[in-house]
């Protein structure tokens, strides 16, 4: 199948701003769901509410477009109802790690095998640029007009932290990485995470004066470094990318169904 | 057959109804004076290959039970106040995406933490207007351990009929109280499952496409139909649209399917109201004392009826104004500050006529208060 | 097995939105915008089928179509 076959190609030219990165993590995302050939009728993508939030709209999958922020908790109604669905949860950074992000530490306690996808561009695009958790310090946006005081998450130690047993980062530059990663993180069984970096040359890149979208990939080239790599020690600076965690644990799901087996016995 | 009566608590008797219903799939948070309808979930659920998950808060149950619901389970939550508030926004979501699922509030004092271990009967309104924009909903409630394994029955058919969120409105008193529940055997009592669409695979299907009688069928999700969900004003496929004709149209079909049909939905309990000049409007355990102060009275010749509603919204403008239409007075009871009463002035004819005889006091309304109340109505004193 | 060669590169006019991040980023400098702000193969012959600017279109508008060589 060709990824063509994955979009509902009536929605196009999709509404992202020229040059958003969101249209990048969609194109990744579909070359992964398509390498590991997926049936579209064993996907549920569920959203939040944002720019990120608008790809359930363009995909032919089961889609579920929902309230800001709660969108881990849809997903995990579904995802508990049929286990043998595939899951996969686009969000945004505010949408999943502000008011979202409750739903993001429990899901990833629960260690529940669904796809989290953080497409972090540092800012609220859908409501004009204000700052998000992920903005980071000293940053400019329409609601830090004076530089952001606030700090931000680091996504992947909050996610690691919280339990996710899949956790990895990669940016909208590194576009074979990128589906190779969201190919993996599908593949998991248990809570992956995948924070993709991607720009926002509308709101993040112009206020913080980073240039448009080919400036903004050219720094996500140059500021990151692939996990563990020497100039990462070297230079802290550097952002790491890759996978941070893989490992196996009791998967949610799988667990309640060993409940459901306990408690008919003792009925 | 054994284990048919039980001697259970309102919140258990609440959980027995909705497994005879076909609940499949429960998530809640803990909450008083609801806790007890979790706990049971959590032991009896999975015992019938159901589900039950506790989730972060009171937001993320709803959320849940919604995307559970469009699996094509039957669902179900329960809180109380702050719980309820907390679920305002997704309730829009499931009322807007028609979604069908039984939201339990057993009530507490209000507001903020108010009286968690208290009767009220104060998110009446709250039921009606909590969440935000134009809709319609269906909230219910019951008296007795009897009539709320009925009503709580009557929550998922009516959820399924009118794909929409129903309310079942308790109170503290109906929810911790323990009475006798006898259960009748399955099939018995009519069950409504979901109505899942005829049409086959490869066939273009519109989850939002209402058949003549205003039905809409589902497709399960994970099933045969790719559609889209969301809490946009939406088209015949689910997707999102501004076009004014279709938001009017939509707008109105979710207010339509249930006023439209409040003759269908009301459901009304009536005790002596042939010759009554008094009649008590009351509902929930309020409907308790009312009941048990109208016999009383009943027995020394006094005129006194009853009127008990155990639906609230849709609210049967048309069955109170007939109901009461002789009546020289009508007393709304209630414990709030008169929630329900300004619905009765609305429907009657004359509302000089319509009195509240309430309790906000955490306490639990006694014939005693109600009947205070009617003789200063009366002009007779205490 | 030979070395896939670029057939054809298919750009939709229509979705793209001349970002040109193809252009920037294509190895080879096949791409360019148009006066319209519209991407298109201007040096095809230049082309190694990298596929790097279909993998990174944020529009979704670039299909690299290769054939053996």
């Amino acid at each position: 199948m060709a990824i063509k076959d994955y979009l509902r190609e009536r929605f196009f030219p999709h509404m992202w701003c020229p040059g958003c990165g969101h249209g990048t993590v969609l194109n990744g995302m579909l070359r992964a769901i398509e390498n590991l050939a997926l049936e579209k009728n064993d996907i549920v993508m569920v959203s939040g509410i944002g720019c990120s939030a608008r790809i359930t709209g363009y995909v032919d999958f089961h889609t579920l477009h929902t309230i800001h922020g709660r969108a881990l908790a849809f997903a995990t109604g579904v995802k508990m109802s049929r286990p043998d669905l595939n899951l996969i949860v686009p969000m945004g950074d505010g949408d999943a790690l502000a008011i979202g992000g409750n739903h993001f530490i429990h899901a990833a306690r629960r260690n529940i095998d669904i796809t989290a996808i953080i497409m972090n561009n540092r800012i609220y695009g859908m409501t004009g640029g204000q700052f998000s958790p992920l903005t980071g310090y000293g940053k400019m946006a329409t609601t830090a007009p004076y530089a952001n005081i606030d700090h931000a998450f680091d996504t992947v130690s909050l996610a690691i932290s919280a339990g996710a047993t899949f956790v990895a980062r990669t940016t909208t530059y590194h576009v074979k990485q990128l589906t190779d990663i969201i190919q993996k993180a599908i593949q998991h069984k248990g809570f992956s995470v995948v924070e993709v970096l991607t720009q926002c040359p509308t709101y993040f890149g112009r206020k913080n004066k980073e240039g448009g979208a080919v400036e903004m990939l050219e720094n996500y080239k140059n500021s990151t470094t692939p996990v563990g790599s020497q100039a990462g020690q070297v230079n802290p600076d550097l952002i790491e990318r890759g996978i941070f965690v893989e490992k196996q644990m009791p998967e949610y799901c799988s667990e309640y169904s060993k409940i459901i087996q306990k408690a008919v016995k003792r009925k | 057959m054994k284990n048919d009566i039980k001697f259970v608590q309102g919140n258990e008797a609440c959980v027995e109804a909705a497994l005879y219903a076909g609940l499949d799939f429960f998530a809640g948070y803990p909450i008083t004076p609801s806790t007890e309808i979790a706990e049971h979930m959590a032991v009896r659920l999975p015992q019938i290959g159901g589900k039950f998950l506790q989730m972060e808060d009171e937001i993320a149950s709803l959320c849940a039970i919604i995307g559970a619901s469009l699996t094509g389970n039957k669902v179900m939550t329960a809180t109380s106040g702050p719980g309820f508030s907390l679920m305002q926004e997704a309730l829009g979501y499931a009322i807007m995406a028609e979604i069908p699922c039984v939201i339990v509030n057993v009530q507490r004092g209000g507001p903020s933490t108010g009286l968690p271990t208290h009767a009220s009967q104060g998110d009446i309104n709250q039921a009606r207007w909590g969440t935000h924009g134009d809709h319609g909903i269906i909230a219910l409630t019951a008296s007795s351990h009897q009539d709320l394994f009925d009503i709580t029955i009557e929550a998922f058919n009516l959820a399924e009929t009118y794909r929409t969120p129903v309310l079942l409105m308790l109170d503290e008193i109906i929810g911790h109280m323990r009475e006798r529940l006898f259960v009748p055997k399955p099939g018995k009592i009519p069950l409504v499952s979901r109505l899942k669409t005829s049409v086959k695979q490869g066939v273009d299907y519109h989850p939002y496409l209402p058949r003549e009688d205003g039905r809409l069928p589902m497709s399960d999700f994970g099933g045969v139909h790719r559609y889209n969900v969301t809490g946009l004003f939406h088209d015949m496929w689910g997707f999102p649209t501004d076009n004014p004709q279709i938001v009017h149209g939509l707008l109105r079909h979710l207010l339509d399917k249930i006023n439209n049909n409040v003759h269908l939905i009301a459901k009304y309990k009536e005790y002596f109201l042939e010759d009554a000049t008094t009649i008590l409007v009351s509902y929930g355990s309020s409907a308790r004392s009312a009941l048990h102060l109208v016999k009383n009275r009943r027995n020394r010749g006094e005129r006194l009826g009853l009127l008990e509603l155990q639906t609230l919204w849709p609210f049967p403008y048309g069955i109170i104004r007939e109901k009461c239409a002789h009546a020289r007075h009508v007393i709304v009871v209630e414990m709030n500050m008169g929630q329900i009463v300004r619905e009765v002035k609305i429907a009657v004819e004359d509302p000089e006529k319509v009195f509240l005889a309430n309790r906000i006091d955490g306490g639990f309304i006694t014939p005693t208060d109600i009947r205070n109340i009617i003789r200063l109505i009366q002009g007779k004193g205490v | 097995m030979g070395k896939p060669k670029l057939k054809e590169l298919h750009i939709r006019q229509d979705w793209c939105k001349g970002c040109g991040i193809c252009v920037h980023f294509c190895p080879q400098k096949v791409l360019e915008l148009d006066d319209k702000d519209k991407a298109f193969a201007a040096r095809p012959q230049d082309c190694i089928s990298c596929r790097l600017c279909e993998l990174r279109c944020p529009d979704l508008a670039i299909e690299v179509e290769t054939e053996e060589e």
